[in-house]
């Protein structure tokens, strides 16, 4: 048996038709899209999912890709699925129709990355790194560029890459050493080494565009003095056709926990030709413009992970049989029960559930303010959709990507030893999770983006975008007969993280140790209120449905949501207490104490 | 150069576990995912080829049925159809209806190459090809495997139960498709896009002045029986009495 997988089209369909239908009628009405079109092309962008990348995701985690004189091969399978991909024009979904794209919504690309993920994370990195790209050079570059690279990279026929980690500089890019020293023709040479690049080199597309983070010789010092360059592989004319090799190279390629079948490249600059990309020393604005997107999209890697997860050891525990129900046998005609009767087996099943049901609701909306923002012409209005994604981006790649993590660790429990061994791919599950924690920004690091920067930007006003909006919607329910088994722990939660927020504000203003001691705690409090604030919506959109449920589908949404109300949420109430306790029994443990235990 | 008409039907998706209605009238199509039928697909898919080879300007999908239909049409659409025809007609028509109507819809498109599936996955009829064939006097050939046009000569390979059969027949010809036939194409995003803007003609049942109404009765659906539970045997002897006392097959 192998990992099971299938689109989960009727949930998506539910957010797009019931749940974000009350906002996104402005984008449909703004573009040639209706929403039967959107259903449309998830139900085909789920065949390619489930019939041409799932069949190769664990055979490509066995088969690895391969170094052997400069060039990466990928494994069986993957070029096949790479050109299919990229000749139905998939890499081009939400890339302007300028260049050749389909300038969709983004929500709706969210969607399609949540299915890549889930059926091969690894090669969904491909096309990934190169949506990074194309946003990078569209926001950032001259037109010149624009047009040179963009309608190639729109297509696939070329990919892009991400270089911005050094040996010596990984969360501080500050510490940046790789050099470019202009030239007469306005052109620059790059010379360094980049470390753990994605996809730097491979044998899927013709030319690969590498965005790479530089310092020229007289810039200021630390992250004030980074520039961000275009440097392509080959160098195209100007015409679009490939001219010479650039000067670098794949130096090796590492071998890793997890996603064994996207390379992560060693890079070699050496006088390698390169343009400026933006202002010179304003790189770390530049790829802060794409970084919303692409943490958000790390945080769908963890969702679609956690999805896989699920439908895996859900098949499993039905099918698997062990021991009996303590509450009388299920199934006499067997020699046991499936494991799906014993409690803890429903209960981690639900958790898996429920978050990942729930998380996909916050990701759509917040997908869908991306979208109202950049049509919006109301200046409140597209400034409350910014400060909402740029509140919600840290706690959507943090938290997302844990539970990709926890999920993953689950369904190996579900599967017990058989998820432990390497037959149902249930353990590569975990490896190939475990990245997101790491990669676009530490969760560490998006935890202390949220205390350090969110919190206090503009005086707390994208605070106020989710406050004043769970607020409201509290006056607006608190007497809603239906949501009596919801609203009461919602506002419990909720005066939890408002009573947590002052308390952080607070002492983060006398000792930033304080803060950013409580920021990973604070981030997963925001992230379970939010998404009992999403449970809380699903369940009144659903009791006004009832009437016509054939399958029982808004019923079992209220009974989930019930679940994560009681069994999740409450964990608010722990996260408090121990931020309330203060960081002073870590920040000021004694440095000695560490190692006294082995220390000779 | 021709026209190839294409008929598509709307059936539930073939992942879809059925479920019968406890009324036993007929099976659960409600809230359930329902998709172009298989076959139909390679018909689509070799049209497209035929129209991408050169030998045809145009490829027409008609689907005839209930309002939903105009799904599946954009369904062939999508795949890289030029036109389509929706035929609005009650749910159940038979295999009859359907010919009879397809053939209103050849006289007034002319195509030179009807192209449809061997059968319907959800009724299994296997009638409608080769009904229209005799309504509008043209040659057939059902269960296309392969397809070779030169001029007004059409070269196919036949999956028969023998094996396969090679026959060569003259144009204008109605053919249905076997699943082995070849591998239908994903829908492309670009595609899906401009499927939105091809024309769908709409024409119904009656405007063509075809009776649908039902000659066969439908008393009752239910589920089939569960099959038993299997027995292990011993040895070939043992196996060969039970076949021939028990199971009467040999
Ligand atoms: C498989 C893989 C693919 C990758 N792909 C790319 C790519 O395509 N392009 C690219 O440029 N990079 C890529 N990376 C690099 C990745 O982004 C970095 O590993 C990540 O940014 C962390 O840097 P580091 O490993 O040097 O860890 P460090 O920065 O050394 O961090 C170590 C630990 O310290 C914490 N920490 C560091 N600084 C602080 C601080 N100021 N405050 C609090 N905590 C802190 C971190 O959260 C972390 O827990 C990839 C890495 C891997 C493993």
């Amino acid at each position: 048996m192998v990992q099971i997988y299938k689109a989960p089209l009727k949930d998506m369909k539910f957010l797009i038709r019931d749940f974000i239908n009350s906002e996104s009628n402005k984008i449909y009405k703004n573009s040639n899209i209706e929403q039967n079109d959107l259903e449309m092309i998830l139900d085909e962008a789920a065949k390619l999912c489930e019939e041409i990348l799932l069949p190769i995701n664990q055979s490509g985690d066995i088969e690895g890709c391969k170094l052997e004189h400069g060039i990466v091969s990928t494994p069986k399978g993957f070029k096949e699925a790479y050109k299919n991909f990229t000749e139905n024009g998939w890499q081009g979904v939400s890339v302007n129709e300028k260049y050749g794209g389909q300038n969709l919504p983004y929500f709706l690309n969210m969607f399609l990355d949540e299915m890549i993920s889930s059926s091969n994370m690894s090669f969904g990195l491909y096309p990934g790194l190169t949506s990074n790209a194309i946003e990078a050079i569209e926001k950032n570059a001259s037109e010149d560029i624009k047009n040179l690279y963009l309608p190639k990279l729109a297509s696939g026929e070329w990919s892009g890459t991400m270089n911005l980690t050094e040996p010596q500089c990984g969360t501080d890019l500050g510490l940046t050493k790789t050099m470019a020293t202009p030239q007469k023709d306005g052109s620059y040479k790059l010379t360094g080494t980049k470390i753990f690049i994605t996809c730097g080199e491979h044998d899927l597309s013709k030319n690969i565009i590498h965005l790479v983070l530089a310092k020229t010789p007289n810039a200021p010092k630390g992250i004030k003095g980074i520039s961000l360059f275009i440097v392509p592989k080959i160098i195209p004319n100007s015409d679009g056709t490939l001219g010479e090799n650039n000067s670098l190279e794949c130096g090796s390629i590492e071998k890793k926990m997890g996603i064994n079948a996207s390379p992560t490249c060693v890079m070699h600059y050496n006088e390698a030709t390169g343009w400026l990309i933006g202002d010179l020393n304003k790189g770390m604005k530049a790829m802060f413009i794409m970084m919303n997107g692409a943490r958000l999209m790390v945080g769908v890697q963890g969702l679609g992970m956690a999805e896989i997860a699920y439908q895996s050891a859900l098949h499993y525990a039905k099918e698997r049989l062990q021991g009996r129900s303590l509450n009388g046998s299920k199934s006499l005609d067997k020699q046991a029960d499936p494991i799906l009767v014993h409690p803890e087996i429903r209960k981690n099943l639900l958790k898996i559930k429920t978050l990942t049901e729930g998380l996909r609701g916050l990701m759509a909306w917040t997908g869908l303010q991306v979208d109202i923002a950049k049509i919006e012409k109301d200046k409140f209005n597209k400034q409350n959709a910014d400060d909402w994604v740029s509140l919600m981006t840290p706690i959507i790649k943090s938290f997302a990507t844990d539970v990709g993590c926890e999920a993953t660790n689950l369904a190996v429990q579900i599967y017990g030893g058989h998820g432990y061994i390497k037959d149902h791919g249930i353990e590569q599950l975990v490896r190939d999770a475990r990245i997101a924690p790491i990669y676009e920004g530490t969760n560490g690091i998006q935890a202390l983006d949220l205390v350090g920067r969110k919190m206090p930007m503009h005086t707390g006003r994208l605070l106020k975008s989710f406050f004043h909006e769970v607020k409201e919607y509290i006056e607006k329910n608190s007497f809603n007969y239906n949501l009596k088994d919801f609203m009461p722990l919602l506002i419990k939660s909720y005066t939890r993280l408002q009573q947590v927020t002052a308390f952080i504000a607070a002492e983060g203003l006398k000792d930033p140790d304080e803060a950013a001691g409580a920021a990973v705690d604070y981030l997963k409090m925001f992230a379970l209120v939010s998404i009992g604030y999403v449970w809380t919506k699903y369940a009144e959109i659903s009791f006004n449905k009832l009437n016509n449920d054939p399958e029982g589908f808004y019923k079992a949404k209220i009974e989930s949501g019930k679940y994560y109300m009681t069994k999740l949420l409450p964990e608010t109430g722990s996260l408090m207490s121990s931020i309330l306790s203060g960081a002073k029994s870590y920040n000021k443990y004694n440095d000695e104490y560490f190692d006294l235990g082995f220390k000779i | 150069m021709m026209k190839i008409l294409v008929a598509v039907k709307r059936v539930i998706d073939y992942n879809v576990q059925i479920r019968v209605k406890s009324d036993g009238s007929g099976v659960e199509t409600e809230n359930v995912k329902m998709s172009m039928n298989p076959p139909d697909e390679n018909a689509v898919e070799e049209a497209l080829r035929i129209k991408e080879s050169g030998k045809a300007e145009e490829v027409i999908v008609l689907s005839i049925g209930n309002e939903k239909s105009q799904e599946t049409i954009r369904t062939g659409l999508a795949m890289g159809a030029d036109k389509g025809i929706f035929v609005k007609a009650n749910d159940n028509c038979e295999p009859l209806s359907i010919a009879k109507i397809m053939k209103k819809i050849i006289e007034k498109e002319k195509p030179q190459i009807v192209l449809m599936g061997k059968q319907a996955i959800d009724d299994d009829c296997n009638q409608t090809g080769q009904m229209l064939s005799a309504l509008v006097e043209w040659p057939q050939a059902t269960f296309a495997s392969k397809l070779e046009i030169k001029d007004s000569t059409l070269f196919v390979t036949r999956e028969i139960d023998e094996g396969l059969e090679k026959i060569e027949i003259n144009l204008p010809a109605v053919i249905t498709c076997d699943l082995r036939l070849n591998e239908p194409r994903y829908a492309s995003l670009p595609n899906i896009m401009k499927a939105k803007k091809k024309p769908i003609e709409t024409l119904s049942a009656e405007d063509l002045e075809i009776d649908t109404s039902p000659r066969i009765k439908l008393i009752k659906v239910e589920e089939p029986s569960k099959r038993k539970k299997g027995i292990m045997v011993n040895n070939v002897s043992e196996l060969v009495q039970k076949l021939k006392h028990e199971a009467k097959v040999i």
